[in-house]
């Protein structure tokens, strides 16, 4: 039963229990704080000097706690809570809004992390860095390299090593909501185009240089990781011009959406499905024009203090019970066939979570030199500085 | 005798500042120069610092001129709205308020402190989004009004996030406020407003000064705030270093950056100072 009628009321008792619920697991605003403070990287790399802040009570090879550093939305709560009355091994949970701040936090050393989700287009640099490890397989036995799809596995493999296994894949695409917007979106051409008309003052895109700039360049007809200056030039004058009709420039759109704030957004498929999901009225699109497909990955960093623990997690994830049970809660597609027979029909037939191949078609996967180029670091500075 | 006297002597002193000294030089100095010395290096191909030594980052510093414009403008406006806000309510508690209750309204403005400023901005992004204010406004025939991701919500979060920290030096000034100089100016046929302006405002002078360069500094690195409640879209130099350290992974240009800000800091504290020396030093010599 939908409470419709409490869509637009004032924040009640329960729902400001929720928010705080989700302050606690570790939503965006533990990646402000984090960011702003920088406290949980000091307790965390302090939490991990052995003698210094140690419990007593250090007994097992798994140790008491571990970290994962992921997605904001991207897990079931109850899958970690479950691990630990498994395991008795708490997770902590960071999440992040871009890779680009994931590859800045290991490259500074001493997140703490046992654990973490990044994307495909990052994982060579991270082997080239020498900031994550070969996987040990034989410490995953849950994980069946023959029952996933070779699409999304391929960049998990650097040198016919595995460096990484995949957690589920997607696309981004556009979330509007339909109940506030009339003319239909269909494109990323289209989408810029409601953003400085219909949609002035209610549009979001991400703080995330990758499909900010990316999703720009598709709307001008240009490839989604071109670093070729002339088109990022165009690609520059076309945010620009568009900014002083953006509600925000934030990659957690959620909230926004759901209080009706904003109206339309770039949007992750995970996103797409949760939002329309609850909001029947915001619909998720792909641009006919092009965009983003994605897979994300489980890695281990190389500086991980608990590995141990790193393992019995990725290998818990793996399992296809427990995957099944992730994918429905936040509902990003999975790459394993196993998991896929597990699924609700419901969910299998979902058009947001499932596309037709042929919507697929434009689609492209991020490239390793998007991460790294810094002309694209600098539009995106210079966009947000405008 | 006298000699050994003194090296004990300056044992002890130098017992006492170790600590201070360690910390400061194992926290601030360090780490101080540890950036001077990325600023002058090179973004390394995948991120980060290399060694060299160039001036390009600080020649590459107007590209953020506009950070730098906004958070010189932010900074004192910030400050300038505070004062305003805070030296009434400031001027009431010290002077106006019933001594029994005197504690327990200065603790109502302590209190907020203990909840993490982030928690309160949040509070503010209900309060400000569509289900908040713009929700009960709707409700009287008045639709659509957009009140987060504004510049007003920006200055709003920053009045009221800093506002304690401007009422506490003020108040502090004015608690110890002479009550006879009140006295003698009415005795000598001042009125109200013009022993206000005469003896009160002079007097409590030192507090604003104290409280305005405190709400500068800490404003000059003001991130949280334009980031929740500005929607990202206003630039400061706080969110310029976040971006550069954790989106750019330019390191050098991120430090540069920052050593410049510090720079701007201790300029800042220096005016701040002279201004509270001159201001101060003269009515204590007066009053003495």
């Amino acid at each position: 039963m939908t409470k419709w009628y409490r869509d637009n009321a004032p924040i009640t008792a329960d729902g400001l229990a929720d928010e705080l619920m989700r302050l606690k697991r570790g939503s965006v605003t533990r990646r402000h704080f984090l960011g702003v403070t920088g406290l949980g990287l000091a307790t965390a790399v302090l939490a991990r000097q052995p003698g210094l802040f140690n419990s007593t009570a250090v007994a097992e090879d798994l140790g008491t706690q571990m970290s994962i550093a992921t997605w904001p939305n991207y897990h079931d709560p109850a899958t970690f809570e479950a691990f630990t009355a498994a395991t008795g091994v708490a997770v902590e949970v960071n999440v992040f809004g871009s890779n680009e701040e994931m590859l800045a936090k290991l490259q500074a050393g001493g997140t703490g992390w046992d654990l973490f989700v990044p994307t495909n287009y990052t994982i060579s640099t991270y082997v080239k860095l020498g900031l994550i490890d070969e996987l040990d397989m034989s410490k995953l036995p849950n994980y069946d390299a023959s029952t996933e799809n070779p699409r999304f596995t391929n960049e998990g493999i650097v040198d016919g090593k595995t460096y990484a296994v995949p957690k589920n894949w997607g696309t981004t695409g556009i979330a509007v909501n339909s109940s506030k917007i009339k003319t239909p979106v269909a494109s990323w051409k289209d989408f810029f185009e409601i953003a400085m008309t219909e949609a002035d003052g209610r549009t979001m895109v991400h703080d995330y240089q990758l499909t900010t700039i990316g999703n720009a360049l598709v709307s001008l007809g240009f490839s989604f990781n071109s670093i070729k200056p002339e088109e990022l030039a165009k690609a520059e004058e076309l945010l620009i011009k568009v900014k002083p009709h953006l509600y925000a420039i934030n990659s957690d759109y959620q909230p926004a959406m759901r209080a009706t704030d904003a109206w339309m957004t770039m949007c992750w498929t995970n996103d797409g499905a949760q939002l329309n999901r609850d909001i029947p009225d915001i619909k998720f699109v792909l641009g006919k024009d092009g965009g983003e497909i994605w897979s994300d990955f489980y890695a281990i960093p190389k500086s991980a203090a608990n590995k141990a623990a790193g393992y019995a997690l990725l290998n818990y994830l793996m399992a296809p019970e427990n995957a099944v049970k992730e994918h429905i809660a936040n509902g990003a597609p999975t790459t394993d066939s196993r998991v896929m027979k597990l699924l609700p029909a419901e969910v299998t037939s979902n058009k947001i979570v499932y596309p037709d191949e042929t919507a697929l078609t434009p689609l492209e996967f991020g490239a390793a030199v998007t991460l790294t180029d810094p002309g694209r670091a600098e539009l995106m500075a210079r966009f947000k500085a405008a | 005798m006298r000699a050994a006297m003194n090296t004990k002597r300056n044992l002890v002193t130098a017992a006492l500042v170790a600590p201070a000294a360690a910390w400061l030089t194992v926290f601030l100095v360090l780490p101080f120069i540890a950036m001077l010395v990325f600023a002058f290096g090179e973004r390394a191909p995948e991120g980060g610092y290399q060694v060299a030594f160039t001036f390009a980052q600080f020649a590459n510093l107007p590209t953020r001129a506009a950070a730098f414009w906004n958070t010189l403008l932010l900074a004192p406006a910030g400050a300038l709205l505070c004062l305003i806000v805070a030296y009434p309510v400031a001027y009431y508690l010290a002077v106006k308020a019933n001594p029994r209750y005197r504690l327990i309204l200065v603790s109502l403005v302590v209190v907020p402190f203990w909840t993490s400023l982030l928690v309160r901005t949040y509070a503010w992004m209900y309060i400000l989004g569509s289900r908040g204010i713009p929700n009960l406004l709707a409700m009287i025939g008045i639709e659509d009004v957009r009140m987060l991701n504004t510049p007003g919500a920006v200055l709003l979060g920053i009045v009221y996030g800093y506002l304690p920290l401007m009422i506490m030096p003020i108040y502090v000034s004015l608690e110890r406020l002479d009550r006879r100089l009140l006295e003698a100016s009415a005795d000598l046929g001042a009125k109200p407003v013009s022993t206000f302006f005469g003896v009160t405002l002079p007097l409590s002078l030192p507090g604003v000064t104290t409280g305005v360069a405190l709400v500068t500094i800490l404003l000059l690195g003001e991130y949280l705030i334009p980031q929740l409640l500005g929607g990202g879209k206003v630039f400061f130099i706080g969110n310029a270093l976040v971006d550069l350290f954790l989106q750019s992974r330019n390191w050098p240009f991120g430090s540069a950056i920052a050593v410049t800000l510090v720079a701007v800091v201790v300029v800042v504290l220096m005016v701040a100072m002279r201004i509270a020396w001159r201001v101060a030093g003269t009515r204590q010599v007066d009053l003495v």
